[in-house]
């Protein structure tokens, strides 16, 4: 194994916030219960996403600058990381969502009409859906140049869809998701506990570091498998 | 009315005495093995408390370490088939 200290740092970070993460006291919200712990799971796969888009965003930044491969692969693993990070927070967003948003006169299935236009999900699957983007882009183009330079253009053109998806637009409008009109719970002083927050932010870091850890896997993976098909 | 039914628990009253008996010995039986376990052998107690949240957490450890161990094997095969190129 390489350079080995912060995978260590990240799998003890996720042991703190499994542990941790379940036995803290925390807010009685009466909508939210116990269900508030999510915080340290749902909240985080997005926080990782973001992190591990941004990575992606530099890399494809520094490929247009230098023209270096290892930078073309670097930006489409981490791309591809961010994404399993959004579709593990929107299904453990669905399955949260099941259990605190459903309204209680209506039958769980006739419910879902009023979930289905909250602008926060429209906003989070039109992200991945321009991530998606990415992959089918990358892969219908043969020319190995050619394809790393457009997927490198395209990636900055994904990234500047990305804040205004997630963000800004759902920021603007009325939403049963936090982090709408009224603010950012997460990470506003006042309204997340001081208790919540210890175990919040290093459970960012600790999710973090394991999405790189399995991104620096595949990219060295697929500069091996490069090095067999150019031998 | 009254004469009726008390006939019928007379008729009864000797089948349902035995199932009485039956149902108080099988009962104190449960509960002195539950008392006696619950006060003599000591047990990993502190799995069994505050609604067993321990055991959640145990078992996502349990898939962490699971998913850990299966990165770091992946990661040592990758070092072989870089040093071997």
């Amino acid at each position: 194994m390489r350079k080995s200290w912060w995978k260590i740092l990240g799998v003890l970070l996720l042991v703190y916030t499994f542990i941790a993460g379940l036995l803290i006291e925390v807010p009685r919200n009466p909508q939210l219960q116990e269900t508030i712990r999510n915080l340290f799971f749902h909240v985080c796969m997005w926080f990782g996403m973001m992190i591990l888009f941004i990575v992606s965003f530099v890399r494809a930044i520094m490929y247009l600058r230098t023209n270096k491969p290892i930078h073309d692969i670097a930006s489409r693993q981490y791309a591809g990381v961010g994404i399993l990070f959004g579709l593990l927070g929107y299904l453990t967003g669905a399955i949260w969502m099941s259990y605190t948003w459903i309204d209680s006169n209506k039958s769980i299935f006739n419910s879902f009409d009023t979930i289905a236009r909250e602008p926060k999900l429209i906003g989070a699957a039109i992200a991945l859906l321009v991530y998606a983007a990415y992959l089918v882009l990358r892969d219908s183009i043969q020319d190995i140049d050619k394809r790393a330079r457009i997927s490198a253009v395209y990636n900055i053109f994904a990234f500047a869809m990305l804040f205004p998806s997630i963000w800004i637009i759902p920021r603007l409008l009325d939403s049963l998701h936090p982090g709408g009109s009224e603010g950012n719970p997460a990470l506003d002083p006042g309204s997340a506990s001081a208790n919540m927050r210890l175990v919040f932010y290093p459970a960012i870091a600790g999710w973090t570091l394991i999405g790189v850890w399995i991104a620096t896997l595949k990219i060295r993976m697929k500069i091996i498998q490069e090095q067999k098909l150019s031998q | 009315m009254d004469r009726y039914i008390k006939d019928q628990d007379e008729n009864y009253s000797g089948t349902k005495i035995v199932a009485m008996k039956k149902l108080i010995a099988f009962s104190t039986f449960i509960i002195i093995t539950l008392v006696t376990r619950a006060q003599d052998v000591k047990m990993a107690d502190v799995m069994k408390e505050d609604g067993k949240i321990y055991v959640v957490i145990a078992v996502m450890l349990t898939i962490l370490a699971g998913l850990v161990l299966y990165l770091v094997r992946l990661d040592r095969k990758i070092s072989k088939l870089e040093k071997n190129k």
